[in-house]
């Protein structure tokens, strides 16, 4: 026997798989340093432009939303109800932008993903790994789309936050359904399907995500109120929420985190069952 | 095809074959292996490999030779854990590649059929990546990307990406980065397909050399040069099973023929066939797309009597080579490597 095989039986798996793990973690940072420029753009270009039209020029040039208030509670403006929607689509955007999108190239283009696969970690590793980073990717867009949201619009924005632990667990759960969700289409769709992407996910996902109404207002139409329950985005902004504007309505915290919890849970299985289906055949 | 101006023969000696009773160290053992794959739609299943059997010794370049769709691909597809088997077991250094994938992969190498370069990263960071993905640290990884950047001679290029490299050297880059974690066995598929020549006898020449590494190297190729000059040991592959499998100068030699005489025709050859084989020195005769291909022995005596008996049939061109692997394919099979 080699010594080179006597050297692998005596290292520990542990160690082999979290270095693999650590390397492939810094390898994607590595690459979202050099593209840093193309990182920023896609994060604050969709959430920037909203609020400059929504929420500055619309009140500036007089055409806005008339949002009735119940008559007893504070006033809030449009502003205020857009920052934890945006703040959880820029996180959904993220996820699919920086998981799915080079995700759908490797495996249909160039297999640069190859070399990750032959790692030597378990083939999901490398799909969990996807789902990690997209996360840290989507922690920093909601970083990023903060201020902006807050600081941009013309009326008051009322944020404060009461519960630091539910923003933070809200966020890293978000982020973590915002990378399952990436690789569930990454290993999903074909090179030559992307636009198909934007036009059958993130679209339908944004509008219909309660971003721009809380879940609430939805009860004047009460099967849309049902059908968007599907959308994982709803759970995002409704959450955020829950953590940001305490005073507007929004679902139970129970409600939110367990419907959270299930869709990693099942956006997880499904993107690591896809993705080793892809690799190995 | 450039492939025949490639007959420079880099090959380092040979080791010293171990005496008969010890037992081989084989580093990769096959056995009975089978993989179907679904047919597309409602046509019938594909047997890509229909019934396997391979020992590959500890230190050798053994080569799978075999035409397009033979399954070679699909072989070192199970070897490298890349390929659920439908049956039969694949060992690597021991480990059962359906038991443990993730040992396997920390002791081979893999350079597969196409580019799969990390287009977003730089030479230099797709070898450090690399050694960082096989638990180096820091500066290991950094030592052994510069090392090996010198050793392929891409350091000029180490800062270019995959997509500004010319084909061999994106090649020697992959070779460099499949054996940076210092593997037992490396598998190239099909790895000189696509070159300009030079760069074919370059990667030939980092093939031979991977012996002085102790590195173990299992090839596929197509070309029965590349299987010629390189492998201790081919195995002759077609239709997902095994001909024969023997080192190259003793495949030749079981056609028991010294010279391939290839009468080139312009007339279809009825009837020749028959006459040429009952001439003494004749060993075979074949058809080949542009007349005969006759296997003879006993020197050039019967070449006179070939051309005679081929006139009639408007012979244009004689060519008179050593029998190569090809020739060995052709008796086994009766078509060409090729096409
Ligand atoms: N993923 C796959 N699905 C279905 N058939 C396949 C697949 N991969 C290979 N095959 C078939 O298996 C056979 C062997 O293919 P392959 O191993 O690629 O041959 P080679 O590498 O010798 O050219 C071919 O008939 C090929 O069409
Ligand atoms: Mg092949």
């Amino acid at each position: 026997m080699s010594s080179a095989t006597v050297a692998i039986q005596q290292r520990s798996r542990t160690s082999v798989y979290a270095h693999a793990f650590g390397g492939m973690i810094l390898r994607d940072a590595r690459v979202i340093v050099r593209e840093i420029f193309p990182f920023l753009t896609r994060t604050i270009m969709n959430p920037f432009l909203f609020t400059f039209v929504f929420t500055y020029v619309f009140p500036k040039i007089g055409q806005g939303f008339n949002i009735p208030q119940a008559s007893s509670g504070p006033q809030i403006s449009f502003a205020t109800i857009l920052v934890p929607g945006l703040v959880a689509v820029a996180m959904v955007f993220q996820g699919i932008s920086a998981v799915a999108l080079p995700l759908v190239n490797e495996f249909g283009r160039t297999r640069e993903i190859e070399d990750r696969v032959m790692a030597p970690v378990p083939v999901a590793f490398v799909g969990i790994e996807k789902i990690v980073f997209g996360a840290i990717q989507a922690v920093l867009a909601a970083v990023i789309v903060f201020p902006f949201v807050i600081i941009i619009p013309s009326t008051p924005v009322s944020i404060h936050v009461s519960n630091w632990p539910l923003l933070v667990g809200m966020i890293l759960l978000a982020s973590l359904v915002s990378g399952a969700l990436g690789l569930v289409i990454g290993t999903t769709f074909k090179p030559q399907q992307i636009p198909l992407i934007f036009s059958i996910i993130v679209i339908p996902v944004t509008f219909l995500g309660c971003v721009y109404y809380p879940w609430a207002r939805l009860a004047s139409i009460k099967w849309l109120q049902i059908f968007v329950l599907i959308n994982p985005l709803v759970y995002m902004s409704e959450g955020l929420r829950s953590a940001l504007t305490p005073e507007l309505q929004h679902m139970p915290l129970l409600a939110f985190t367990l419907a959270l919890v299930g869709a990693l849970a099942i956006l997880s299985y499904a993107g690591l069952r896809a993705f080793v289906k892809r690799v190995v055949n | 095809m450039p492939t025949r101006t490639a007959t420079r023969k880099p090959r380092a000696p040979r080791k010293a074959k171990p005496p008969k009773d010890e037992p081989k160290d084989y580093v990769l053992r096959v056995e009975r292996l089978v993989k179907v794959y679904p047919g597309p739609g409602n046509s019938p299943d594909i047997r890509a490999i229909d019934g396997i059997d391979l020992n590959v010794e500890r230190g050798e370049i053994f080569g799978l030779l075999g035409p397009n769709g033979a399954g070679k691909t699909t072989t070192v597809g199970v070897c490298t854990t890349r390929v659920y088997p439908t049956s039969g077991h694949v060992q690597v250094d021991g480990v059962d590649v359906r038991k443990d994938p993730a040992r396997v992969k920390l002791g081979i190498g893999v350079v597969t059929q196409f580019n799969t370069l990390d287009r977003l990263c730089t030479a230099w960071e797709n070898l450090y990546f690399h050694c960082r993905y096989f638990e180096m640290s820091h500066r290991e990884a950094k030592q052994r990307a510069d090392e090996l950047l010198q050793q392929f001679r891409l350091s000029e290029r180490r800062k270019s990406f995959p997509d500004e490299l010319s084909g061999g050297m994106a090649q020697r880059l992959q070779v460099a980065r499949s054996i940076a974690h210092r593997p037992s066995v490396l598998f190239l598929d099909e790895p000189t397909a696509g070159l300009d020549p030079q760069s074919r006898i370059a990667l030939w020449e980092i093939v031979s050399e991977m012996r002085e590494h102790g590195i173990t190297v299992v090839l596929t190729t197509h070309y029965m040069e590349e299987a010629d000059q390189l492998c201790d040991r081919v195995a002759i592959i077609d239709h997902g099973k095994i001909l024969v499998c023997d080192q190259p100068a003793n495949l030749k030699k079981t056609l028991g023929a010294e010279t391939v005489v290839h009468l080139h025709l312009e007339k279809p050859p009825d009837g020749l066939a028959g006459k040429l084989k009952r001439l003494s020195g004749v060993v075979s005769v074949d058809a080949s797309s542009d007349g005969l291909r006759v296997l003879t022995k006993g020197g050039g005596i019967v070449l006179p009597k070939l051309v005679n008996a081929a006139n009639k049939y408007g012979l244009t061109d004689v060519s008179v080579a050593e029998p190569t692997l090809e020739t060995v394919f052709i008796s086994l099979t009766g078509r060409e490597l090729r096409e």
